[in-house]
């Protein structure tokens, strides 16, 4: 039954190749990690989503 | 001769507390003071005012589902075992749904957090809802590092061993040492989800006596009523213009 998982992980890893050292950007004194640049937009991504996607309101004039 | 077995409670209305002569005891006055802060209508209304329909209002909600899944999967953790955690399939599976909603827990914050930042949250007496926020997520900081400390594996090792200096240069070292597994340990599943869950649960209650924070009102318009106001008229908060309460 190990099958699966290793399947899985092999898709995966041949969607994003993890195995090597970390990227970093260096701005200045600052230094981030690409992994966490990338959450980092995604969390400005979906802040900027949850503003601009109208919400679906369900029936009823007063809500 | 029978014996009557029956409670012995003169009837249903009168075992109830609210009789004259106890409300002068502190669990009277407590529980009377909680029911006039929070009835029931309040604590889960069924409906909530019209400024509410928007994603941004989402996120609250969403951190608060995702610590759901951090506390079971981490009493899923604790009640099996280490052993259990690293080897087995269902073990590996609980542990990664462990750490993953952690990712989601943060995720959704720091948005709560952007969200009710620009929407100055902190207006119309809810500063201490505002503050409860931050210091939980403060708190959260700390729960989560100690779970990355309590891996087991060398990224915990890596992780200690760097923090380690930057803890001892506040003295804090003395007391808190990132290298000491089992204190880290005791720290991640016990003290600190105590003050996490407790923090959040007010920060909610919170929420529930306050209301949810309105929007600004347009500009030349504060003052004018431009908040529509929930259908459950005991239970809604009272209508605000610019973030006021009265």
């Amino acid at each position: 039954m190990q099958t699966l998982p290793i399947v899985t992980s092999r898709l995966v890893g041949s969607l994003v190749n993890l195995n090597h050292p970390g990227r970093y950007v260096h701005w200045g004194f600052i230094q981030l990690s690409v992994a966490n640049l990338i959450v980092i937009g995604a969390m400005v991504v979906v802040f900027a989503a949850a503003i601009l996607i109208p919400f679906r309101r369900h029936g009823g004039s007063d809500r | 001769m029978s014996i009557d077995t029956r409670t012995p409670v003169e009837s249903p209305d009168e075992d109830a507390a609210d009789r004259p002569e106890d409300a002068a005891q502190w669990s009277a006055r407590l529980r009377h003071s909680a029911v006039d802060a929070l009835p029931p209508e309040r604590l889960m209304p069924d409906r909530q005012p019209s400024y509410v329909a928007s994603w941004i209002y989402v996120f609250g909600v969403l951190t608060l589902s995702a610590l759901v899944v951090v506390i079971v999967t981490g009493i899923a953790l604790s009640v099996m075992g280490p052993q259990w955690w690293h080897v087995s399939t269902t073990g590996l599976f609980v542990n990664s749904l462990h750490l993953w909603s952690v990712e989601v827990f943060f995720f959704t914050m720091i948005i709560h957090l952007w969200g009710k930042f620009f929407m100055a949250a902190w207006r119309g007496k809810r500063r201490a809802t505002w503050i409860t926020g931050v210091v939980s997520f403060v708190v959260s900081v700390g729960a989560a590092f100690t779970g990355y400390l309590s891996q087991q594996n060398f990224d915990a090792q890596w992780i200690s061993t760097q923090a380690k200096d930057g803890i001892n240069s506040t003295g804090a070292g003395a007391i808190f040492n990132v290298t000491n597994f089992g204190q880290m340990l005791m720290w991640h599943i016990v003290l600190l989800p105590l003050v996490v869950v407790a923090l959040v649960g007010l920060h909610v209650l919170l929420v529930r006596l306050r209301g949810v924070v309105p929007p600004f009102a347009p500009p030349g318009q504060t003052g004018v009523d431009v908040v529509r106001e929930s259908a459950a008229p005991e239970s809604a908060p009272p209508t605000v213009t610019n973030g006021e309460r009265p």
